[in-house]
């Protein structure tokens, strides 16, 4: 006969238990209580959603359809108010069912300090939807946010706010943020990318009081530093919700307690969530949770199941503190700390090891190979034969290749891919055998990457492992119908694998054209020159016309030809012979350009070798108005002349030019130099600008006037001009080192974030060096007229191959 | 008798390159594929007559510089979405040389 199972709670543990009960066809009839209104959604994206970056919409698991299609009575903003054991029945506000099974899912509620003040108007919690809305309209108006506690929520709700325009400062208890995970120096790095983000930190801070009167006004701190605030947010820790189950004269001490079936004190009731504690443990991430469901749904089925407690790993979501923890930090006889930082570059790594095996690990700035460290933990893997190297991660122990593919290839079936639902790599695996062939049937099939989503990349390459050639990676993102690969991972194989010739690319990638496409062969042909500038030749034949023959094609299969003018700066001489040329080749067209030079429009094919030479002759050399690569330097003219200009721009800009042409860049690139603020040389909306002041020069970058426009944002200001022309090398170079092909500096720098690029250009001058070091090294083969080089060597391939116009006459 | 024409060395063309043969009646594109083969077709794209000897050549297919029409070596054929046809010649390689028919002079002169 059909039971009657009664849910108090529709969060995230309870809705994972009815999945598994409806998925496994159990014959009971559900009512399912909540006290917010509304269904089953994603706790956890409720920081994206505060943010901006999801909606409440994307968030939903469970919708209206997916309850009346099994059955389920909805009770939602209903809270309930008792359990009578006795009778087998809860009572909500709107009246009183029975049940044969009752799961208590009430998960935890948040802490409230208490102090003066806690309950003003604009003083909120951060834990469901209502709180994120309520945020949200605060912040609408703008302000400034106190955010009581520097844990995971308090930083990510701090970090949205911030997002979102308000001034916010957080308050943290303790010496450095998250001190439980980070040691100090690993906290300022925290502490310095929230900082970046326009968050500031105070620690060792105590609130004494709220204030205000009908609203909330300020913060009182127990120094007596007062701050103003328009909103609190308190997330200083949560407690289970057991106020039910206290009542109802349930087993419980700080949670509801349970056995490893998850049944309570009386066996009719079931607990799981937040709410439950299980041998002294108290839960508060969704990894258990799911573990704990899955434990009850099988209780309810009479099938014999025991919960176990398992190793956690957690992430911070904000965007731009990459941060993973996992495992026990605490200090203990025979503990032992490896630790690695890089602080130019942001990085933190900390291992606690015990008896040659890993107890702990936190990663801060570059989590790449967090899970394989989470691995270990888990699998108490015998790590002393690697111990010198453990902290530089899998790519120094035993020859692991750097390929992101054979990496996730060489994982154990067991290793964990998806930390919130506890996915291993063995069950995307069954999955993918069992005809789940693309991430959205993986995801609906094993939950694997449904949850926080920070394991998409992984999931996909679990795919594209097990599914060889038969995987397409989001089409959208791979190269080109070629191949499935994206931009980004043949880049990567072609330095991991140091790949230095197209066949090379086409044989590990597998491409699977013989020879490539018009796409994909200008995309390789400049990442294999920019990172291999000593090995690989330039392939002319898998470049776009315009860049093999150096000039621009035109609709009616005619060329343009415009010489470089370096920094605006012509001369009559040079004029006089553009001149010349015009009329020895009959060009139709002359025209000024855009970029501060003379185009001659309408140059035949055959001409192209003969008109480079007579401007060659006098001196000039090709403006790469055809190429991804520099184009022009526009200079106003500065303290020469101007009564305003500061510093000697047009010099500036001709000295730029002299360095970077011949450069082939991802796209093209642009700069201008400005001798003052007025900005004549429109430097603002270039791909790298520079503003000339009293003090020296303001290098911006990620500009654009073509079909964005774009202003440019602050790299750095500098004193001198070699600072300046070394900062712009630099800045090139890692632009082409980095950079998708067709992505201009802005796009690029959309993806990796301008402060990513300070920190190698501007904090780290090591690394600047470095950078300018390669640039010039690539520039010892690039810098250099091709022109002149065709018409020397290669004028004849600009002929026809044979006349035969005299053949037909016959 | 013979109807081949000595053209030009394999070599004058890079492979994945093409160069064109002046006629009379407009250009002819000679292509040479990286396995060697080589193909003859009109000079103009079917789309906007595009100059199709100017274009990235890849298998046995010459992208348009123009618009990226890709063209079929073997049959002059639009391919993908894109629709139209261009004009194809006998082109063949003998001991290094490359060798035209001359008959396709004649059928442009018809066309
Ligand atoms: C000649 C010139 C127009 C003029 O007569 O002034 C020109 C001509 C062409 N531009 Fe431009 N652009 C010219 C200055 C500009 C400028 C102004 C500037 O540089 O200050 C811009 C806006 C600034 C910018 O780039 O952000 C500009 C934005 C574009 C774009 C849009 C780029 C973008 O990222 O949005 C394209 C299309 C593309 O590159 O994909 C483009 C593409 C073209 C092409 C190459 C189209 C093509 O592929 O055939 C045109 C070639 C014409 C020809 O046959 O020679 N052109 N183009 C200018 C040459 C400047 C020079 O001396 O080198
Ligand atoms: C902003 C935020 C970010 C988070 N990020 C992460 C993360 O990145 N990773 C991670 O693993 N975890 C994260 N968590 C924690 C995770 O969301 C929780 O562990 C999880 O939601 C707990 O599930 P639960 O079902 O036990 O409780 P909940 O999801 O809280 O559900 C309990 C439900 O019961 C209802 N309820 C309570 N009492 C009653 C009553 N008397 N009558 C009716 N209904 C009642 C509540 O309204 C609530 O809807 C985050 C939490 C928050 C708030
Ligand atoms: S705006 Fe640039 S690309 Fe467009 S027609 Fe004018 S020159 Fe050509
Ligand atoms: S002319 Fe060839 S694609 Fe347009």
């Amino acid at each position: 006969m059909t039971q009657k199972l009664v849910v108090i709670g529709a969060g995230m543990a309870s809705g994972r238990v009815l999945e598994h009960l409806f998925d496994a066809g159990a014959d009971y009839d559900v009512t399912l209580f909540n006290a917010e209104d509304r269904g089953n959604y994603n706790r956890i994206m409720l920081s994206p959603v505060l943010s901006g970056d999801k909606s409440y919409d994307d968030i939903v698991t469970h919708d209206t359809d997916w309850y009346e299609s099994h059955g389920v009575t909805c009770r939602f903003g209903e809270h309930v108010t008792a359990i009578d054991r006795e009778a087998k029945t809860v009572t909500g506000q709107n009246g009183t069912v029975p049940y044969d099974k009752l799961l208590i899912a009430t998960g935890s509620a948040p802490f409230i300090i208490p102090v003066q003040g806690n309950d003003l108007p604009g003083v909120i919690t951060y834990r469901d939807l209502d709180d994120t809305n309520a945020m949200i309209d605060a912040a609408a108006k703008g302000g400034k946010a106190v955010v009581i506690g520097g844990g995971l929520l308090g930083l990510e709700a701090a970090a949205g706010l911030a997002e979102r325009g308000m001034e916010v400062t957080v308050l943290h208890l303790m010496g450095h943020l998250m001190e439980r995970q980070l040691d100090e120096s690993a906290g300022f790095l925290l502490r310095r990318d929230l900082q970046d983000k326009g968050v500031k930190v105070i620690c060792q801070a105590s609130t004494a009081a709220i204030l205000g009167e009908t609203q909330v006004e300020g913060v009182m701190l127990e120094d007596n530093t007062g701050l103003e605030a328009d909103l609190v947010v308190m997330a200083v820790g949560i407690r289970p919700e057991t106020r039910l189950a206290n009542d109802a004269g349930l087993t419980v001490a700080r949670g509801v307690e349970v056995n490893a079936q998850m049944q309570t004190s009386d066996p009719d009731i079931f607990a799981v969530g937040e709410c439950v504690e299980f041998d002294g443990h108290l839960f508060g991430l969704v990894a258990p949770l799911y573990d704990q469901a899955k434990v009850v749904a099988n209780s309810l089925m009479d099938e014999p199941d025991a919960f176990v407690v398992k190793e956690l790993s957690t992430k911070l979501k904000v965007t731009g503190c990459d941060l993973f923890s996992a495992g026990d930090f605490s200090d203990g006889d025979g503990r032992e700390d490896i630790v690695f930082r890089d602080p130019m570059r942001g990085v933190y790594r900390r291992l606690v090891v015990e008896d040659d095996v890993l107890v702990g690990a936190v990663m801060y700035g570059d989590t790449a190979d967090s899970n394989w460290f989470f691995g270990l933990i888990r699998d108490k893997t015998a790590i002393a034969e690697m111990r010198e190297t453990l902290i530089f991660g899998p790519a120094y122990q035993g020859g692991t290749p750097l390929d992101p593919l054979a990496a996730v290839a060489a994982l154990p079936r067991d290793a964990e891919i998806c930390g919130c639902n506890g996915i291993c790599k063995g069950q995307i695996e069954d999955a993918i055998a069992a005809g789940a062939t693309d991430l959205g049937a993986v995801r609906a099939t094993t939950k694997a990457s449904g949850s926080c989503g920070t394991c998409t990349g992984l999931v996909e390459q679990v795919l594209a492992v097990t599914l060889g050639d038969d995987f397409i990676m989001s089409a959208a993102a791979s190269v080109c119908a070629c191949t499935d690969m994206t931009h980004e991972d043949v880049r990567r194989m072609i330095k991991s694998q140091r790949l230095t010739s197209m066949p090379a690319v086409w044989q590990a990638c597998n491409w699977t054209t013989p020879d490539g496409c018009h796409v994909c062969r200008p995309a390789l042909n400049f990442y294999l020159l920019a990172d291999w500038p000593l090995e690989y030749q330039d392939d002319p034949q898998s470049r776009f016309i315009n860049e093999r023959k150096h000039a621009n094609i035109q609709k009616d299969g005619t060329f343009s030809v415009v010489p470089r003018m370096w920094g605006g700066i012509t001369t009559p001489d040079e004029l006089r012979a553009i001149a010349d040329a015009a009329d020895k080749y009959a060009v139709p067209t002359v025209k000024v350009t855009g970029g501060q030079r003379i185009d001659l429009l309408g140059v035949r094919g055959e001409d192209l070798p003969n008109i480079w030479s007579d401007l060659n002759d006098a001196g000039m050399v090709s403006g790469h108005a055809y190429s991804k690569g520099l184009r022009t330097v526009k200079t106003c003219v500065g303290a020469d002349h101007c009564r305003f200009g500061t510093q000697d721009s047009t010099g500036l800009g001709i000295k730029l030019e002299k360095t970077l042409w011949g450069s082939w860049t991802p796209h093209k690139l642009k700069l201008a130099v400005s001798g003052c603020p007025r900005n004549c040389a429109e430097a603002t909306c270039k791909d790298i600008g520079v503003v000339c002041v009293d003090s020296g020069y303001q290098i911006s970058i990620g500009g654009a006037a073509g079909m964005d426009v774009r202003e440019t944002e602050l790299l750095v200001q500098v004193p001198t001009e070699e600072d300046t022309i070394n900062v712009i090398k630099a800045v090139t170079q890692l632009y082409r080192e980095n950079a998708k092909y067709l992505d201009r500096i802005y796009k690029w720098m959309g993806k990796v974030g301008l402060d990513w690029i300070k920190e190698r250009i501007v904090d780290d001058l090591d690394e600047r060096a470095a950078l300018v070091d390669r640039f010039e090294l690539s520039q010892s083969i690039y810098r250099k007229d091709p022109w002149a080089e065709h018409a020397a060597k290669k004028a004849a391939s600009y002929q026809p191959l044979a006349n035969l116009s005299l053949e037909a006459a016959e | 008798m013979s109807n081949w024409i000595d053209i030009a060395a394999l070599g004058d063309i890079p492979q994945r390159g093409a160069r064109v043969v002046k006629t009379s009646l407009g250009c002819v594109a000679v292509f040479r594929t990286a396995e060697d083969d080589v193909f003859a077709l009109n000079n103009a794209c079917p789309h906007k007559a595009g100059p199709l000897a100017e274009g990235i050549v890849h298998g046995k297919s010459v992208t348009c510089p123009l618009h990226n029409w890709v063209i079929s070596l073997e049959t002059g054929e639009a391919q993908g979405e894109d629709e139209g046809r261009v004009a194809t010649y006998p082109a063949r390689v003998e001991n290094g040389r490359i060798l035209l028919d001359r008959s396709f002079l004649r059928a442009r002169a018809a066309a």
